[in-house]
């Protein structure tokens, strides 16, 4: 139940894969309104603070994620009556996914850490920063953060609405076994 | 041979020329950045409360200035404002931004003198052109000399100081930073070695 099967996924994948997808969205939607937050917003601080918090808080989740896809069963592709060039194009997707995410997350830690300052997450763990840093390192990883955090905005609708493609057109279990546990014969 | 007589006389006359328009002219100085031995500063008030410090890291400058002929005195700075620091990460990547300096766009920001009058032997106005966000407005602060002589390594050094207070939204920064906070105060401190 908790692990994934040859034909399923267990509910650890299945959670994780839910509260990231939220989070980041949701992220998102925080990045986007706080830098328009000005100097006298009461909230120009704290939005702020909670988006550091909550991004250390998916670095973990992340690194807890892909230890966990590495040394679990990858369940087999659910995606019958797909085409070749879609189950190809999904793989190479969901690598991306999981490229963007990393590089992501490093250039957000980048930017707050670039005059050697921890994260201090909801307050009370400490993260501390890198020892290197280069030249504008706050500027140069922001355009990165920036467009990263668009990308995989973009692609993780793509492959949102590719799941409900599987789902309406191709009628198979690719959306359902992400949302339950099921027994699915493939 | 007839070459080497011309270009002898050439130099015999370029040096005389150069030496007498060394006695009417200011002496040439360099600012000290390499041995940065000099600052751009700036500080603004926080919300009233406390003093805000920081700097431009990168700039560079030569100057004229003559204790005999103080008058004749010249500078030009030229400071790369990509290099804010503020000892704070995220509020330089602010004050980069299109909110304030947007470094992307205006680079540079520089002063280029246009006249220096000395009221005494370390005390002068300086006026000229101060180009900040693309926006050019002529200027007049004071400054002072702190001193000048040989330094230990067989150069000869000159410093002097000097601040100003910009409005911020003469220079298109018009990001409420509330009530308080409407000018910058900048400091120039710098030394020149003599070239």
């Amino acid at each position: 139940m908790l692990k994934n099967t040859e034909t399923s996924y267990g509910y650890i994948s299945i959670i994780i894969h839910w509260v990231m997808a939220l989070t980041i969205f949701g992220m998102f939607g925080l990045g986007l309104y706080m830098v328009e937050l000005s100097y006298y917003d009461a909230w120009y601080k704290g939005s702020l603070d909670l988006h550091k918090s909550i991004g250390m808080v998916l670095v973990a989740l992340l690194i807890t994620r892909v230890c966990w896809t590495v040394f679990n069963i990858k369940p087999k592709s659910a995606a019958i009556n797909a085409s070749k060039f879609e189950t190809k194009s999904a793989h190479y997707a969901h690598i991306a996914l999981y490229l963007l995410m990393t590089v992501l997350m490093l250039s957000g830690y980048l930017i707050s850490t670039a005059d050697g300052r921890d994260i201090i997450v909801f307050g009370f763990i400490s993260i501390p920063a890198a020892s290197i840093a280069m030249e504008n390192q706050e500027d140069i990883a922001g355009s990165i953060h920036n467009i990263l955090a668009w990308s995989l905005v973009l692609l993780a609708s793509v492959h949102g609405l590719a799941a409900i493609k599987h789902h309406f057109i191709n009628k198979n279990d690719t959306l359902k076994r992400m949302l339950k546990v099921s027994q699915v014969s493939s | 041979m007839k070459s080497k007589i011309i270009s002898a006389a050439v130099l015999a006359t370029s040096l005389i020329l150069g030496s007498t328009s060394v006695s009417t002219q200011a002496a040439e100085y360099k600012v000290d950045v390499e041995g940065a031995h000099a600052f751009v500063q700036f500080k603004i008030k926080h919300l009233g409360y406390s003093w805000l410090l920081g700097e431009f890291n990168t700039f560079d400058g030569n100057f004229a200035y003559d204790a005999k002929a103080p008058n004749q005195a010249k500078i030009n700075i030229e400071i790369d404002t990509k290099s804010l620091d503020s000892n704070h990460a995220e509020r330089d990547k602010h004050l980069k931004g299109n909110d304030f300096l947007n470094v992307k766009k205006f680079p540079k920001a520089n002063f280029v003198s246009k006249d220096i009058k000395f009221s005494d032997d370390t005390n002068a106005i300086v006026t000229g052109d101060f180009t900040l966000k693309g926006v050019t407005k002529t200027i007049s602060f004071p400054i002072s000399k702190i001193g000048e002589g040989q330094d230990p390594w067989g150069g000869y050094r000159v410093g002097f100081t000097g601040t100003t207070s910009l409005k911020l939204t003469d220079y298109g920064i018009d990001y409420n930073l509330g009530p308080a906070s409407t000018h910058v105060e900048m400091a120039l401190h710098i030394e020149g070695v003599k070239l």
